[in-house]
């Protein structure tokens, strides 16, 4: 039997590569200077859809929320072999905490059906790992935190091995279900030369609206309807299309609110050089016995 | 969606498996009892499993001051739908103010679900939690005593500090081993509160077919002294110095990501924002550059000793000791002078 997946998936700033200049004077992030790439967990749970899709038929779709410039990640999920992509953007999205971003994306899973949904543990920008179970509850279906791996599928009901901290669990459930994939699961795959080269000038219709805005030579229309034509228009959602009751989208969907930011600069109070030698090395640790440190 | 409510109690989620209660159940407990202490308002345990109550008298006294006890036999294993939906049920009933959960795999499970439902605000993975007030600057309004939930972000690059003032109750995981250990006080005894609750088989949305727990191999959290071992450290025949340091001090090994990753040591010894956070009396820090997300584990240390070749490693600006050679060399001229002076 063939399956339906969807992957929610996110493009986060590359936080490994912090450097001073990503650090603004008051502590806060300067996302501007990071590279934004595809979050990383959210590429085993793509691998994994992909993976179904290979051992069992059906279809993959990714979805994200976030700015004009997430499409990138969704050209990156064509590269790999997803079927379909979708980019739900909206101004109204804004300042969403997990609460509305988990309600914003249940609404446009609601719309697909899917048998399983697959999203990565966390996001290494936030790392709060609250999306997905958010999502599930808000669907109504079973959540599979932690999965490294599926066991069985059978139509019905999946079979998976989750990772419980200091050991693992063998856990069966009614479809649908929502998976969190976890880095141990696979090796996502890279993309794919032949559909590099297929897909690499999809576009969504917010990145030809700004195209436009630079060459007004550039008629919106005409060129979404090519690019539709040649199935390269990457479809486009936004609150309304989703039917969202804006209370609980953006700001006002959003109980958590940031009170403040501050940047880590950790320092230690009085600091003491110690020699490299045998006896400098003795009389620190003559040091430490006498103040019940050591002993 | 539940409404502000001032007088609402201070709520831990008693987590326990197979009817041992785990430790940062305990932790929590102990920074409950402050917060609630600050609010004025009683400290409470909501212990969920079945026939756990012989755990509500360490719950007792470790600091709650009632403890809301829902058994079942439903309730045995761990599940998120059944427990979520019991705890849904709880906080409507009671409402209270602050609902604390360990940020393990079962409250990070748990407590998003939780908050789904209720429409609740959650801040993950909380490294520390205090009282305060917020202003909010374009309306000059001002909120006391609000729960300030104080977290890295960014891949621990900021502290980021997060409220929630309009709605009820204010959630966070708290990261195990963040808050110290409080000492049981053998004279203290919570009052008991049972919950009835009705389960069907229904509510469980899972099977859990087979399950394995190692116990840690290691436990950082509890170790005065802990010694750990960087890439610097070279080698995993190398890494001998690391065990042998940590035995002369009865101290116990740790090591950095890099270090677990080259395959010196295991997972379990790992000290850091995905590793374990300690506070030890000294921790030792042998070829250890002191990446960030390394310090957010182990810069709770009340001592720290660096030992690193390179006298700009980011280590030595939180070391109270500095010692700048060759850990080749350093390290057996510490044991030598533990073995003779200890
Ligand atoms: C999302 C994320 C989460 C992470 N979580 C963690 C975590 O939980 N814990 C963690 O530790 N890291 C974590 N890291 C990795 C972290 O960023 C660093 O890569 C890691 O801590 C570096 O380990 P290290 O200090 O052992 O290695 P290095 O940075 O390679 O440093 C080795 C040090 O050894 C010194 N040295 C070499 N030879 C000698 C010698 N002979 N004598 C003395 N000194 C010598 C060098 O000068 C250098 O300072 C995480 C990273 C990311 C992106």
């Amino acid at each position: 039997m063939a399956y339906n997946c969807v992957v929610l998936a996110k493009q986060v700033p590359d936080t490994k590569r912090i450097t001073g200049q990503a650090m603004n004077e008051d502590g806060t992030v300067n996302r501007a200077a990071l590279p934004a790439i595809f979050n990383p967990e959210d590429l085993n749970a793509l691998e994994m859809a992909l993976q179904i899709k290979e051992q069992y038929g059906g279809k993959v779709t990714v979805i994200t929320m976030g700015l004009p410039a997430a499409a990138e990640i969704l050209r990156q999920s064509l590269y790999r072999g997803a079927d379909d992509v979708i980019l739900i953007t909206d101004k109204r999205c804004a300042a969403s905490d997990t609460l509305a971003t988990s309600y914003i994306l249940s609404c446009a899973v609601r719309k697909l059906n899917p048998d399983i949904v697959l999203c990565g543990r966390q996001a290494i920008d936030g790392d709060t790992a609250q999306v997905g179970p958010q999502v599930a509850e808000k669907l109504g279906v079973p959540q599979i935190t932690y999965t490294e791996q599926i066991l069985s599928l059978n139509g019905k009901t999946i079979t998976a091995r989750r990772s419980i901290g200091n050991g693992w669990q063998e856990v069966r459930t009614k479809l649908p279900v929502l998976l969190t994939v976890v880095d141990t699961a696979n090796e996502p795959r890279i993309p794919a030369a032949k559909r590099l080269m297929k897909y690499k000038s999809a576009r969504c219709r917010i990145e030809i609206e700004a195209m436009a805005k630079q060459d007004p030579s550039i008629d919106v229309d005409a060129v979404c309807r090519q690019l539709e034509q040649k199935g390269l228009l990457i479809r486009q959602w936004d609150l309304d299309i989703l039917g969202a009751d804006l209370k609980w989208c953006g700001r006002d969907g959003s109980p958590t609110k940031v009170h403040r930011i501050q940047s880590v600069v950790l320092t230690a109070k009085e600091t003491k050089s110690v020699e490299p030698t045998q006896e400098a090395i003795e009389a620190m640790i003559h040091e430490l016995i006498v103040d019940h440190t050591i002993g | 969606m539940i409404e502000v409510n001032k007088q609402g109690e201070v709520w831990v989620f008693a987590e326990q498996h197979a009817g041992t209660l785990e430790d940062t159940s305990i932790e929590l407990l102990s920074k409950g009892r402050q917060l609630a202490d600050q609010l004025k308002v009683p400290l409470a345990a909501v212990l969920l499993g079945d026939r756990v109550e012989p755990l509500c008298v360490r719950l007792g006294q470790y600091g709650a001051d009632k403890v809301y006890l829902a058994e079942h036999p439903l309730l045995n294993h761990y599940q998120t739908s059944s427990y979520a939906k019991v705890l849904d049920e709880l906080i409507h009933k009671h409402k209270p103010q602050i609902m604390l959960y360990g940020a393990t795999p079962v409250g990070r499970d748990l407590a998003p679900r939780v908050a789904s439902a209720l429409k609740a605000g959650l801040t993950a993975d909380c490294t520390d939690l205090q009282i305060g007030r917020h202003e909010i600057p374009s309306t000059g309004k001002v909120y006391e005593n609000l729960l300030l939930q104080i977290r890295p972000a960014f891949g621990g690059n900021i502290i980021a500090t997060i409220i929630n003032y309009d709605r009820w109750p204010q959630m966070a995981t708290v990261r195990e081993g963040v808050m110290p250990m409080p000492e049981p006080d053998g004279r203290r005894k919570a009052q008991i509160v049972r919950e009835n609750i009705s389960l069907l088989p229904d509510d469980l949305m899972l099977e859990i077919l087979a399950e394995h727990r190692q116990p840690k191999k290691v436990n950082l959290k509890a170790s005065r002294i802990i010694v750990a071992g960087g890439a610097g450290v070279g080698s995993k025949e190398n890494f001998k110095l690391i065990w042998d340091l940590a035995h002369c001090l009865g101290g116990a090994p740790a090591a950095t990501r890099a270090a677990v990753d080259l395959g010196f040591i295991d997972r379990d010894h790992q000290v850091g924002q995905t590793g374990t956070t300690v506070r030890p009396v000294l921790y030792i820090a042998v070829g250890i550059s002191g990446a960030i997300q390394h310090q957010a584990g182990m810069s709770g240390s009340q001592k720290i000793i660096a030992i690193n070749n390179d006298p700009e490693a980011p280590i030595f600006q939180i070391a109270h000791y500095k010692i700048l050679g060759d850990l080749n060399q350093v390290v057996p001229m510490m044991i030598k002078a533990i073995r003779e002076k200890v």
